[in-house]
C-alpha cells in the first residue's frame, strides 16, 4: 500500500473523518475513567492533601502543550522537504489545540501553586517557559491568520514554528539549567517513580484521554481546513475565468 | 569577484538609502533613550533600586527599540519592488541577507551601543558593571537585529503590520534578554559573567548560520 497517497487532501478527507469517529468515543471513555481514578481511587497525598489531584490534568496538559508544538514543527519540516500541502494544514490544525492545552497547564499550575507555594504565580523557569510557549502559539496563529491566502500563511507560519521550536527543549531542560523553585520531574522512566501506582495509572489514563481528544479534534479541524481550501481554490478559479 | 562587487554595490545602496532618510535613524536612537528614561518615572527613583533594575531596563529598551526599527526593515524595499530586483542578483540570497542585516545593525543597533554607557550612568551603574553590560550588548544587539529581520520578513505581504512583528519577535528575544541581563546580575553578585557571554555567543553563532536561510525563505515566499 502506498501511504503517500494520503498526502493528497482529497484522499485524506474521508480518512480524517473515520479517524475522528474512532478516537472520539475512546477519548470520552478515557476521560471518564481517568477522572474517576484521579478523584476517587487515587490516595490522598500525605504532604499535599487533596489539592495535589490537580496534577492529573496539569501534567498531561503540559505534556500535550509541548508535544503538539514539536509535532507542528515536525509536520512543517515534512511539508518543506516533501512539498506536501497537507503537512502544513496539519500544523495549522494542531495549533489551537496546543494553545488550549498550554493555557490549561498554566491555569491549573496557578491553582496548584496557590496552596502549595502560597502564590498564584512564581517566576520560575518552567512556568515562564510555558508562558513563552503560549506566546509562541499565539504568534503562530496570528501570523497564519494575517494572510488572506491560506497557502502562504501556512508556509510562513511553518518557518516561524520551525525557528521557535528551539524553545521547547529549553522548556524541558530549564529545570536542570536554572535550578529553581519548581520541583523536579516526578515521572521518569529510568528509576522507580516516586508516586503511588494508582496516581501513575490515573495520569497515564488522562494522558490517553488527552491524546485521543487531540487527534479527534485535529481531524475535525483539518477537514474544515480542506473544505475552506477547496472553496478558496474555486473562488480563485472563478475570478480568473470571469 | 563578481559576487563581491554585487555585495559592495548592495552595501553602498543600503547605506545611502538610510542616510538619505535619516528620520528612521533618529527614531530608533531617540526611542531607545526616551524609553530608558521613562522607567525611573515608573518606579521609585531611589539610589538602591535603580542600579539593580538598570541593566534590565536598558536591555528591555533595546528590545523595544529593535522591534520598532525592524517592523519596517524590509517593508519599503518590498513595497516598491526593489527587494524582488535585488533577489534576482546572481548571488546566494543568504549573502544578500547578511549585507542587509549588517547595515540594519550598523544603523539601528550600533547607535544604541554608543549611548548605552551614558544611560547606565543615569541608573547609577558602576564602571565595571557598565563594561559587562556593554559586552553583553555588543554580542546581543546583532542577535536582536537578526531575529527582528526574521519577524519583518515573515510578515511581508500580510495584513499584520508592526504589532504582529512585535508579537512574533518579542518571545524569541527572551533568551537574549535572560542571558544579557544575567551577565550583569551575576557580575554584581560576585560570579563571573563569562557563562552568560558564552551562551549569548553560542546563540549568536547559531543564529548567524541558520537564520539567514529562514529569512531568505520567508522573503522568497513573499515574492512568489
Amino acid at each position: 500500500m502506498n501511504l503517500y497517497k494520503f498526502s493528497s487532501p482529497k484522499v485524506f478527507y474521508p480518512l480524517a473523518g473515520s479517524i475522528f469517529k474512532y478516537t472520539l468515543l475512546p477519548s470520552i471513555f478515557f476521560l471518564v475513567v481517568g477522572l474517576y481514578i484521579s478523584f476517587f481511587l487515587a490516595p490522598t497525598d500525605f504532604q499535599q492533601g487533596e489539592a495535589y489531584r490537580i496534577i492529573f490534568i496539569h501534567v498531561p496538559a503540559a505534556w500535550m502543550s509541548m508535544i503538539i508544538y514539536m509535532a507542528m514543527a515536525f509536520w512543517n519540516i515534512v511539508g518543506f522537504s516533501l512539498k506536501s500541502k497537507l503537512s502544513f494544514m496539519m500544523s495549522r490544525a494542531l495549533a489551537p489545540t496546543g494553545a488550549i492545552f498550554t493555557f490549561i497547564a498554566l491555569i491549573t499550575g496557578a491553582f496548584w501553586g496557590r496552596p502549595m507555594w502560597g502564590a498564584w504565580w512564581v517566576w520560575d523557569a518552567r512556568l515562564t517557559s510555558e508562558l513563552i510557549l503560549l506566546f509562541l502559539y499565539i504568534g503562530y496563529i496570528a501570523l497564519v491568520m494575517s494572510f488572506d491566502d491560506s497557502k502562504r500563511g501556512e508556509r510562513v507560519g511553518a518557518i516561524y514554528s520551525i525557528v521557535s521550536v528551539i524553545n521547547v527543549p529549553i522548556i524541558y531542560f530549564s529545570v536542570i539549567w536554572w535550578n529553581t523553585l519548581h520541583q523536579g520531574a516526578s515521572v521518569s522512566f529510568n528509576k522507580a517513580p516516586s508516586m503511588a501506582a494508582m496516581i501513575v495509572e490515573g495520569m497515564l489514563v488522562m494522558m490517553l484521554a488527552f491524546w485521543t481528544y487531540s487527534i479527534a479534534v485535529v481531524m475535525l479541524r483539518i477537514r474544515r481546513i480542506i473544505v475552506e481550501y477547496q472553496e478558496e481554490m474555486l473562488l480563485m478559479n472563478h475570478t480568473t475565468e470571469g | 569577484m563578481k559576487t563581491l562587487k554585487i555585495l559592495k554595490a548592495l552595501f553602498g545602496r543600503e547605506l545611502k538609502l538610510i542616510f538619505r532618510n535619516q528620520s528612521d535613524l533618529f527614531t530608533t536612537f531617540f526611542f531607545f533613550i526616551i524609553v530608558c528614561s521613562l522607567f525611573p518615572f515608573g518606579v521609585k527613583p531611589s539610589s538602591e533600586l535603580l542600579p539593580q533594575i538598570g541593566p534590565g531596563m536598558i536591555w528591555i529598551s533595546a528590545l523595544l527599540a529593535s522591534t520598532v526599527s525592524n517592523a519596517r526593515f524590509l517593508l519599503s524595499d518590498f513595497n516598491d519592488g526593489s527587494l524582488e530586483q535585488i533577489f534576482l542578483a546572481p548571488i546566494p540570497s543568504t549573502l544578500i541577507i547578511y549585507v542587509k542585516v549588517f547595515v540594519q545593525w550598523l544603523t539601528t543597533g550600533f547607535p544604541l551601543l554608543i549611548v548605552a554607557p551614558i544611560l547606565s550612568l543615569q541608573f547609577g551603574l558602576k564602571y565595571q558593571e557598565i563594561m559587562v553590560l556593554m559586552i553583553s550588548l555588543v554580542i546581543g544587539t546583532p542577535l536582536l537585529t537578526l531575529i527582528g529581520a526574521l519577524g519583518s520578513a515573515l510578515t511581508l505581504g500580510g495584513r499584520g503590520g508592526g504589532g504582529l512583528v512585535a508579537i512574533l519577535v518579542l518571545p524569541l528575544y527572551i533568551p537574549v534578554l535572560i542571558f544579557g541581563v544575567g551577565s550583569v546580575l551575576s557580575y554584581s553578585s560576585g560570579i563571573s559573567p563569562e557563562t552568560s557571554f558564552l551562551v549569548l555567543s553560542a546563540i549568536l553563532v547559531f543564529a548567524l548560520v541558520f537564520l539567514p536561510y529562514a529569512i531568505a525563505l520567508s522573503i522568497k515566499l513573499a515574492l512568489e
